[in-house]
């Protein structure tokens, strides 16, 4: 029952579109894997009012048809090993044999515990988007987007075509830094016409840079938020909050199959080579996950790979020039979207930092260790593994997020039981 | 260099109830431990608090250690949680097998009662059709180990116990032990190392039995007692390369807890072969058991003597150098007895039970 692919493209984001595009192209039989049950991943996921953009449609008009793609839509990865994936799908064990495997995961949102935000009526800033795409009802509401980088502009965008009441977009960077940043903008012509017509879009809709939401009131229900500019709290009454500090890779499947990671910066990334070859001969990562780069820097990465993994070096070299500079803009991005050193102190004594476990501030503020941490206040034992605490827990500076355990995503007892999956390496801390 | 009454090395449950008591007896007390906390076995371990009956000295130590962990029971650390052990027979043999199960118990101060099938389905609804009946000991309980092993810790500490937390005993010196940075602290030295004994006595063979365990989401109630199949001591104490025997947990969070399974393997590795033939004695049990989410799985390794009794006791051949370690599976619950013991022997005290079955020196003979 195991099915086998030359290459395997594990996320159908544009990395993963790119993958699978290129690497189909050379005749390879190639699985393409996602959780959702359309491809598109988070940055094209599907509008129920929008039309799909023409590069998104290209995208996947590309990978349609093809006689040798399996397109494994709604399946969630269990575990893997070096040569094979145990999946679920329909709530049933597969599992996908391979013998070059594309990682492109993307990347999550960055959410930062302040007081109030585990209120309902508290989003992620693309949480609250990908919402609204998929049809929940937001007309009318008043709504707050707040946090850090390019993503909020999108969230409002799409939240104000939905009939949502924008009431401001607050970006935590401070004025001088986003100046800076748009004054080096028209290097890349493509992102500054998007700034442009983001900002049409949200004409007549505040924006102000060097603003934090501290916190959010309200009893069973979001009431208001309390915003700080410079020295000045600022009261504003609200229906929902949608709040993100920007993303983050998601490296999980990568560093359960032991692949390296460069840990140089708060959150870890994918370490790979020109060929988006990771430490692990047969796997390859592109896009988000080796680092935030944005949709052009995956198209290309996530093309590199597949043409390296369906051994087309000639193909892969061909795109560097077009990878460095893609990738200078991740480097802009990062710099000038750096957060303020404040973000990291909104929480207090009885902030929730573990929402799984319902873990506060004050029981993980002695301990400099992940793992010390979660067996003596179970935080990061819940669902999410840490995917939220413990990503949180690093941009606070309190100590690295700790290993994950199989399971990769939760998965029924029965798929574990079924498989005839042979062993799954412990490559991650204790 | 740094003087002590003792120094245990080794905070997992063991080590840490050693050096509470010995704190508490007054003695200056070292504590050196390379990771976190009762980060080893302790941290793997299911936390069930059983007295077993399969052999007298382990019905003993078992029953003692349970007394003393009453003094726990509303320690909010400990998360005592008194949902009782259920042994499950699956047959008339198995099930004829527990009047003289629950004799011996009696003998040992344990009361346990005789289940007949269909009080066993009262009590656990989800069991599948056709079991026998089986063998309730109300009194018995489940703890979460690692903040009971940081509990004893700190008030050692408090009782100015002295920590050397990350730091690793390297090897035994002259009166006491060199740690990896340097340092020599003196003074008797009690090893509490668990599966790690043999790198610093040698001459004490130990084993590290793996095992597997994988946790739920919540389904509060899904089970309420701690289930185990009466042939479980069969899998515990039998050689076979790997065992698995249906042992179930209600944690209290509402999470259910499966285990277990037994084999001599050094690695970490997950063996999802393992884990099939755990979890498909499980679902014999507990048929529904399939359809809950599994949030994750993880291994973790026993200690395990010889005999699989545990070495409790002065090292022959060394001054001052006593050992507290290879509880295979039942660390936990008899980690208060084993402190117990040891510090008795210390003291040149007679033990509240007869220490001769623990005894390092037969490992020698």
């Amino acid at each position: 029952m195991a099915e086998r692919y030359d290459v395997l493209v594990v996320g159908a984001g544009p990395a993963g579109l790119a993958a699978t595009q290129a690497a189909a192209g050379y005749g390879a039989r190639v699985g393409l894997v996602d959780a959702q049950s359309t491809q598109g991943g988070q940055v094209w996921r599907r509008d129920v009012r929008g039309a799909v953009p023409p590069d998104a449609a290209a995208a996947f008009r590309a990978v349609a048809n093809l006689p040798n793609l399996d397109w494994l839509a709604q399946t969630q990865i269990v575990a893997a090993t070096q040569n094979e994936l145990l999946v679920e799908h329909d709530a049933r064990a597969r599992s996908l044999r391979y013998d070059k495997l594309v990682l492109a995961c993307g990347a999550r949102e960055l959410l930062l515990p302040f007081p109030g935000w585990t209120l309902p009526g508290v989003f992620g800033a693309g949480g609250a988007q990908a919402l609204v795409k998929q049809g929940w009802p937001i007309a009318g509401k008043r709504v707050v987007v707040a946090g850090s980088g390019p993503l909020l502009l999108a969230a409002a965008a799409t939240l104000k075509k939905h009939g949502a009441n924008v009431l401001g977009i607050y970006e935590q960077a401070a004025p001088a830094q986003l100046a800076a940043f748009a004054s080096r903008l028209w290097r890349w012509p493509a992102k500054a016409a998007q700034a442009v017509a983001l900002r049409a879009a949200l004409a007549g809709v505040t924006y102000r840079a060097g603003a934090v939401v501290a916190a959010a009131h309200g009893d069973a229900q979001l009431r208001a938020i309390e915003l700080r500019i410079g020295k000045q709290m600022r009261q504003i009454d609200c229906d929902h909050l949608a709040v993100g500090y920007g993303l983050v890779p998601n490296v999980e499947l990568a560093e359960l199959l032991g692949c390296a990671l460069d840990a140089s910066g708060r959150h870890p990334r994918v370490a790979v080579d020109a060929d988006q070859r990771t430490s692990l001969a047969n796997v390859y990562a592109a896009g988000e996950i080796c680092g935030i780069g944005g949709r052009d820097a995956a198209r290309i990465e996530g093309a590199i790979a597949g043409h390296a993994a369906a051994g087309a070096m000639q193909a892969a070299q061909a795109m560097q020039s077009a990878r460095r500079r893609a990738r200078r803009f991740s480097a802009l991005l990062e710099m000038h979207f750096a957060l303020d050193p404040r973000v990291r102190e909104l929480a207090t004594d009885d902030t929730v930092v573990c929402r799984c476990e319902n873990v506060a501030w004050s029981a993980l503020r002695d301990f400099d260790d992940a793992r010390a941490a979660k067996l003596q206040t179970r935080c990061g034992m819940g669902a999410c593994q840490g995917r939220i605490c413990g990503t949180a827990l690093a941009e606070l500076g309190r100590y690295a997020r700790g290993g994950l355990r199989p399971p990769i995503f939760p998965a029924r007892l029965a798929t574990l039981a079924d498989s005839d999956f042979a062993s799954i390496e412990n490559q991650t801390a204790q | 260099m740094s003087a002590f009454d003792l120094i245990v090395v080794g905070a997992g449950i063991v080590g840490a109830a050693c050096a509470d008591l010995a704190a508490a007896e007054g003695l200056h007390v070292a504590i050196v431990e390379p990771g976190p906390v009762g980060g080893g076995a302790t941290a793997a371990s299911m936390g069930h608090l059983v007295v077993m009956d399969d052999d007298p000295a382990e019905l003993a130590l078992s029953r003692y250690s349970q007394q003393l962990w009453e003094a726990y029971a509303d320690l909010p650390e400990a998360e005592f949680s008194r949902c009782g052990t259920l042994w499950i027979a699956r047959d008339e043999h198995e099930r004829a097998g527990i009047a003289a199960k629950i004799a011996r118990l009696a003998q040992a101060g344990v009361f346990a009662e005789a289940i007949d099938a269909n009080a066993l389905y009262e009590l656990e609804p989800e069991l599948a059709p056709g079991l026998a009946g089986g063998m309730l000991v109300a009194e018995e309980a489940v703890v979460y180990p690692p903040r009971v092993a940081e509990f004893l810790v700190k008030r050692a500490t408090a009782r100015n116990a002295r920590l050397y937390l990350g730091r690793r005993a390297q090897r035994l010196v002259a009166e006491g032990v060199a740690l990896d940075d340097g340092t020599r602290l003196s003074g008797p030295v009690l090893v509490a190392t668990g599966c790690a004994v043999p790198e610093l006595l040698p001459m004490l063979p130990m084993r590290a039995r793996k095992g597997h365990l994988v946790i739920t989401e919540r389904y509060p109630a899904f089970v309420r007692h701690q289930l185990l199949e009466l042939g479980y001591a069969d899998s515990a104490h039998g050689n076979a390369p790997v065992s698995v025997a249906f042992n179930v947990q209600p944690r209290p969070t509402g999470q259910v807890l499966i285990g277990s399974s037994r084999e001599f393997d050094d690695s970490r590795d997950i063996s999802m072969s393992t884990v099939r033939t755990m979890l498909s004695r499980a679902f014999a049990f507990l048929p529904r058991l399939r359809y809950l989410q599994a949030l994750r799985i993880w291994t973790g390794f026993r200690p395990t003597t010889p005999d699989g009794r545990p070495y409790l006791g002065a090292v022959p051949g060394l001054r001052n150098v006593w050992v507290a370690a290879g509880h295979e599976g039942l660390g936990v619950t008899t980690a208060f007895g084993s402190a117990g013991l040891l510090i008795d022997q210390l003291f040149g005290r007679r033990p509240a039970i007869d220490p001769a079955p623990y005894l390092p020196l037969r490992a020698l003979a």
